[in-house]
């Protein structure tokens, strides 16, 4: 039952991400282009999927999860340098080209070679990640 | 321009209505780079069929209605160097962040979660000044 409910939120998430334009990267590249022809349409969609996780974030006050034992933790207050260099590095590769990772897959029936050859280093620099943030965190360690 | 934001207010809601089936259902947060990095890395094998799952319908159902519809553009660039460097940027980054526009953006923000904010507020940062870089100064993308 939790594959089939994983399922449906990924066939609902990737048809939100087709209907809202997520998936043409000239929509994401626009909207990083402010000294460009600027578009406004990443904010719509941001802002119509932040309300209604937030009022479910509302609801799970008090209750269970229906097919699970408990909610994730609340977030964590602390911030971090890998935070801060992992989502620099992010957007850096978004503005790039115009994809992350959720529209990439999204797209890759349709995405042709370059779609491909994106998914493909992606999933090689997440798995290359847990190296490079044991590095990340030995270099912090107080000596 | 006017329909755009109107498919992108109704493309969000459907997205933010997944985002909050999976959690009130399953108690998961719907970060995608969480998900499949988990598969990738190995740290998600417990529930990888849950996983899986989520990545074969975020796959599946666009392309059926592509099929239907009658084909969709990415506009992706031709530059295969240039695609290469940000899916291993995009990669790296997104999990040594913990997060990305879904993770992050849509499921952090919405119940104020100061990480989710900062990394959003670096990511777009960032995203922009790539552009502004690489478009307008070095005229690559």
């Amino acid at each position: 039952m939790r594959n089939l409910i994983s399922f449906v939120v990924g066939g609902l998430f990737g048809a939100g991400l087709l209907i809202s334009g997520m998936t043409d990267t000239t929509k994401v590249q626009g909207w990083l282009d402010i000294f460009g022809n600027w578009d406004p349409t990443l904010a719509f969609v941001m802002g119509g999927a932040i309300l209604p996780m937030a009022i479910a974030w509302q609801m799970t006050n008090g209750r269970k999860p229906v097919l699970a034992d408990h909610f994730p933790a609340p977030p964590d207050p602390k911030l971090g340098r890998n935070l801060v260099v992992g989502s620099t590095l992010f957007g850096m590769g978004w503005g790039l080209v115009g994809l992350c990772p959720g529209p990439a897959v999204a797209s890759l029936s349709f995405g042709g070679w370059g779609g491909a050859l994106f998914l493909i280093t992606m999933l090689l620099g997440m798995r290359l990640a847990p190296a490079l943030r044991m590095r990340l965190d030995q270099q912090s360690a107080p000596v | 321009m006017q329909s755009d934001w109107l498919l992108g207010l109704i493309g969000g809601g459907l997205i933010g209505m997944a985002a909050a089936l999976l959690l009130l259902t399953n108690g998961r947060i719907m970060g995608a780079s969480g998900i499949i990095g988990g598969l990738v890395d190995g740290s998600g094998r417990h529930d990888w069929t849950e996983r899986a799952a989520l990545i074969g319908g975020l796959l599946l159902v666009p392309a059926i209605m592509v099929a239907f519809s009658g084909g969709s553009e990415t506009h992706l660039t031709e530059n295969g160097i240039i695609i290469a460097i940000a899916g291993l940027l995009v990669g790296i980054g997104t999990r040594l962040a913990n997060g990305c526009t879904s993770g992050h953006g849509v499921c952090g923000i919405s119940r104020l979660s100061l990480r989710g904010i900062v990394a959003t507020a670096f990511y777009i940062g960032a995203g922009g000044l790539t552009v502004v870089l690489f478009k307008h100064v070095l005229g690559v993308i």
